[in-house]
């Protein structure tokens, strides 16, 4: 029982030290804004495309993340997936450089927990 | 319930019978979610048609949770009254929570490649649902550990079954912890949608096959269950059990 308390402890640690790591997945642009520290380090920065913003440039994606009322701009390098699109959540991976662009090579689509039909059914209706 | 339950876990022709009146149901209800699922439920208007994985994904996780819900009771159970029963209870449904779990892991793998645009993201709800995994393995690992070494048969000895209650009581504090994580700490994972405190919008079609899929897969996994504890009984029985008996039906 004593090895096995001991297991569990150790089992313990190893999850609240992984789950640290992971709890903030992303940063908005305002704690990336309002961190210098974080400037120059890869992160996660996540929010919702800015409609209008999109624009294909070669290989370069290029849009703006907002989230609270804040923005910034973002240079993707790469496609990002199909599902991406104006108007819904993103999150991207690199560094926020000194001219205010942040510089990405990975992009995921974030979206809601809502489901709705792709053309718009006779009488819409709320599941009970 | 009690005596229901042990009714329907009796090795004897009318139980056998009733299990197989239960998989049929179980069966049709698959049947009508997979309509549901694939063809009554429109494509996703942000997703397409990978939302659909919805309908495989969703009963997983939460089948899963139940398993191990089970395990939860199962171990109480034992702890409290000693019936070696409880014991195979919680064997057979931890093994059914993993084999779900690793399930959820792959649909939402598949849908998130498709749909995020990534196979795998150390995001709270993944990472969590991971160590769900591994904790559920390690208790039937320890399980099987604890049996070779005392020599004793896995459900029908108390020196595996009662640590493996102990850990079968613990490992259920990740559940919460799983389920909890897309509201407790900022995720990539969208929230839950059916069990919201506010319900989203989700369409009426989309709600049906989602409900019925659930609905099926918690009965097919009641009949896995009851079938597991069944053949884990007739093993262990010292004598063989009378070749009358019909075999009960097996279901995916």
């Amino acid at each position: 029982m004593a090895l096995l308390a001991v297991l569990l402890a150790a089992g313990g640690l190893l999850v609240t030290s992984a789950l640290r790591d992971t709890v903030t997945y992303y940063r908005t642009p305002a704690e990336l804004l309002d961190d210098p520290d974080l400037a120059g380090h890869r992160v996660r920065l996540g929010g919702d495309v800015v409609p209008g913003s999109l624009r294909h440039d070669g290989d370069l994606v290029r849009f703006r993340l907002a989230a609270a009322g804040r923005e910034i701009a973002v240079e993707q390098r790469g496609a990002p997936p199909e599902t991406f699109r104006e108007g819904t959540g993103a999150v991207v991976e690199g560094t926020l450089s000194s001219d205010g662009v942040f510089r990405s090579d990975h992009v995921v689509v974030r979206h809601g927990n809502e489901y709705r039909p792709s053309s718009p059914p006779v009488a819409p209706v709320d599941a009970r | 319930m009690q005596a229901s339950t042990v009714d329907l876990v009796a090795d004897t022709a009318s139980a056998a019978a009733a299990r197989r009146t239960m998989a049929w149901i179980a069966g049709g209800l698959a049947a009508a979610a997979t309509a549901a699922g694939a063809w009554l439920a429109p494509p996703d208007e942000l997703q397409g048609d990978a939302q659909r994985l919805m309908y495989v994904h969703v009963p997983a996780a939460w089948v899963a949770y139940a398993a191990f819900a089970v395990v939860l009771m199962a171990s109480g159970a034992y702890l409290i009254g000693g019936d070696l029963r409880w014991d195979r209870f919680a064997r057979a449904a931890a093994e059914l929570g993993v084999v779900l779990t690793a399930a959820a892991i792959a649909t939402g793998s598949v849908w998130g490649h498709l749909v995020w645009g990534t196979w795998w993201a150390w995001d709270p709800r993944l990472v969590s649902t991971a160590l769900l995994l591994l904790a559920y393995a390690g208790y039937l690992a320890l399980r099987r550990a604890l049996a070779e070494r005392t020599g004793a048969r896995d459900g029908g000895d108390h020196r595996v079954a009662k640590p493996a209650a102990v850990v079968g009581v613990a490992g259920f504090l990740l559940v919460p912890v799983v389920h909890f994580s897309v509201v407790w700490w900022r995720s990539l994972h969208q929230q839950a949608t059916m069990l919201a405190p506010h319900r989203p919008p989700i369409d009426a079609r989309m709600a049906t096959a989602l409900l019925l899929a659930v609905a099926a897969a918690t009965l097919a996994a009641c009949c896995v269950l009851l079938h597991r504890v069944v053949r884990m009984e007739r093993r262990l029985a010292p004598e063989p059990a009378p070749t009358a008996e019909r075999t009960p039906v097996r279901v995916g």
